[in-house]
């Protein structure tokens, strides 16, 4: 996958867990928490999407990297390189 | 054959723990001893009407889109849209004392100012309480202190009876202890209450029960049913295998099980030293439905949910004989805000029952006892309320054996062991306790035990106990 591609992921994972999110107006360097009420329940569904969808464990030590959109797509992007896009 | 997961107990907290686990590809298998699901808040058919077990309302109610809610966790974390749920907000619901009643609603200023007007010296004292449960974290799993309720509220509100009216609703709807209750407890209770509040599904139990059901098998969970388990086979530390009582044994990486916990110890093999030394749960009730001729407003029942009491204090205990007649609780079904009338009219009546004493009657006596105990307390309330026995087409009254007999719950304990499991962990490493005795009561409590269970046990596995303590609710 591309960056684009990879952050398009992230929105569909994040369009599944919250539903009622309008995300159009996302803002890639504001902590996704901020913008969109996430709690840490949220963030093991993320951590659970990535694993089951693109069968990629993201170690707990690595959970920061998730805080931002943009953050999210520059950890994942490198090691999503060889996936397809997955609906 | 090896399941990722065995859960115990197609309750609510069986069925969210398997949503869950289902929904993230973890093999799960569910099995019940009952034909039907539910457990705790099931369902039964008589004269081909169906009736709720247990349930009066749901409480915990909040508006779609607010996601930090107790309901607001359970709906995202199961995927399942606030509209689904087809909640119908209460009316007004009362607490009825001698010579004193409160009104709420769920919006909280009503309670505020019912407590304002009745209890003038005692207003400040009600906010400073109602400040202090704001703020507590009642939701920490690792917090294992021991509070006082009775303590925090004589802390704050010095009248008897109205500590005794705030107590009533509190108690009869979530507390497994006798006399007092613990303040997490308390504050879960009165949140879910008097912050939050009630509201009815249409189509009731069976409607929510089937949804969490379809949902689990769609996602790829196996269900069994009328599939009791015999032993929860052990070596060493570790879970070996589950044995039903056909005899098959089915191997599992670990087993979240929802049938109490000291029935839960009761069933390994070989026996767990723990299990005799764990409180087991006394309060139990005794419930008659009344379907009437006609709306209960029609006949000057017009609260959703009235708790009353009919003696001077409340007492919240196992009563010394069959049934306590002095404090019960009355609900209205129809007073709820359905988009359209329910087929007929119903009375609920709730009171405090002794597992010990009916189950101590012969056979050929229970009968007789359940209609002479209906009456008892049919007495007591006309004392309160209008008489609307010349009204009942259909009645059914259902005891703390009944609830035994089809939940297995010891004593017919509904709210299970007052030494609640906050964590769930047991003595056996791949054993975990949800439901009623992990400690978050109600249908929504009860929900997001199974929920909080599965994510901590099962799909945050791999971290360690520091990292996930207290963050499974943050």
């Amino acid at each position: 996958m591309t960056s684009e591609e990879v952050r398009k992921s992230i929105l569909d994972i994040i369009a599944d867990i919250a539903p009622d999110e309008d995300l159009s107006g996302i803002q890639d360097e504001v902590k996704l928490r901020d913008q969109f009420d996430l709690d840490s329940m949220d963030f093991l569904d993320i951590v659970m999407e990535l694993r089951k969808r693109f069968n990629l464990e993201v170690p707990e030590a690595d959970y920061p990297q998730l805080v931002t959109m943009s953050s999210c797509v520059e950890y994942l992007t490198p090691r999503l390189k060889d996936h397809q896009p997955v609906g | 054959m090896k399941y990722d997961a065995l859960i115990i107990g197609a309750g609510l907290s069986g069925l969210a723990a398997g949503i869950r686990l289902a929904m993230f590809d973890r093999k799960t298998l569910l099995v019940e001893k009952h034909v039907e699901i539910g457990g705790l808040n099931s369902f039964y058919t008589r004269k081909h009407r169906t009736f709720d077990v247990g349930l009066h309302a749901m409480t915990n109610f909040s508006p779609r889109g607010v996601r930090s809610s107790p309901l607001g966790k359970l709906l995202k974390q199961l995927r399942i849209p606030h509209e689904d749920f087809r909640l119908c907000e209460q009316g007004v619901s009362e607490i009825r004392f001698p010579g004193k009643s409160l009104s709420f609603s769920n919006e909280f200023g009503l309670l505020e100012q019912e407590v304002a007007e009745q209890f003038p010296q005692q207003i400040d004292g009600f906010r400073r309480l109602v400040e202090k449960i704001r703020a507590f974290d009642e939701l920490n799993l690792d917090d294992h202190a021991t509070i006082s309720s009775r303590e925090v509220v004589a802390s704050c509100v010095t009248d008897p009876v109205l500590m005794d009216m705030i107590f009533c609703p509190l108690m009869y709807y979530g507390n497994a202890s006798e006399g007092d209750m613990d303040f997490y407890q308390f504050v879960i209770m009165f949140k879910s209450i008097f912050l939050e509040g009630f509201a009815k599904p249409k189509g009731g139990m069976p409607y929510i029960l089937n949804m969490l059901k379809d949902k689990f098998v769609q996602l790829g969970g196996e269900i069994r049913m009328g599939a009791p388990v015999k032993a929860i086979h052990t070596a060493g530390e570790a879970l070996r295998a589950v044995e039903l009582e056909d005899g098959e044994e089915i191997e599992a990486g670990c087993v979240l099980s929802s049938a109490g916990y000291v029935e839960t110890m009761g069933l390994c093999q070989p026996p767990q030293a723990d299990a005799d030394r764990h409180a087991v749960g006394r309060m139990s009730f005794i419930e008659s439905i009344f379907v009437l001729d006609r709306e209960p407003r029609d006949l000057g029942f017009d609260k959703s949910i009235v708790f009353f009491c009919t003696a001077p204090r409340f007492a919240y205990r196992v009563p010394g004989e069959l049934i306590d007649v002095t404090s019960g609780v009355l609900c209205a079904p129809n007073n709820f805000q359905y988009p359209e009338p329910l087929p007929e009219g119903v009375l609920r009546l709730t009171n405090q029952a002794s597992f010990e004493h009916w189950d101590r009657l012969a056979r050929s006596d229970y009968r007789a006892a359940k209609k002479a105990e209906r009456e008892r307390a049919l007495n007591e309330l006309c004392k309160f309320f209008p008489d609307f026995r010349p009204n009942v087409v259909f009645l059914d009254t259902f005891t703390p054996k009944t609830i035994r007999k089809y939940t297995g719950h010891l004593n017919g304990a509904v709210y299970g062991s007052p030494h609640k499991v906050k964590d769930g962990v047991t003595p056996v490493r791949n054993l975990f306790i949800c439901g009623t005795d992990q400690g978050f009561l109600g249908i929504i409590g009860a929900t997001l035990s199974g929920i909080s269970m599965a994510n901590r046990h099962v799909l945050q596995a791999s971290r360690s106990p520091i990292q996930q303590a207290g963050d499974v609710h943050a």
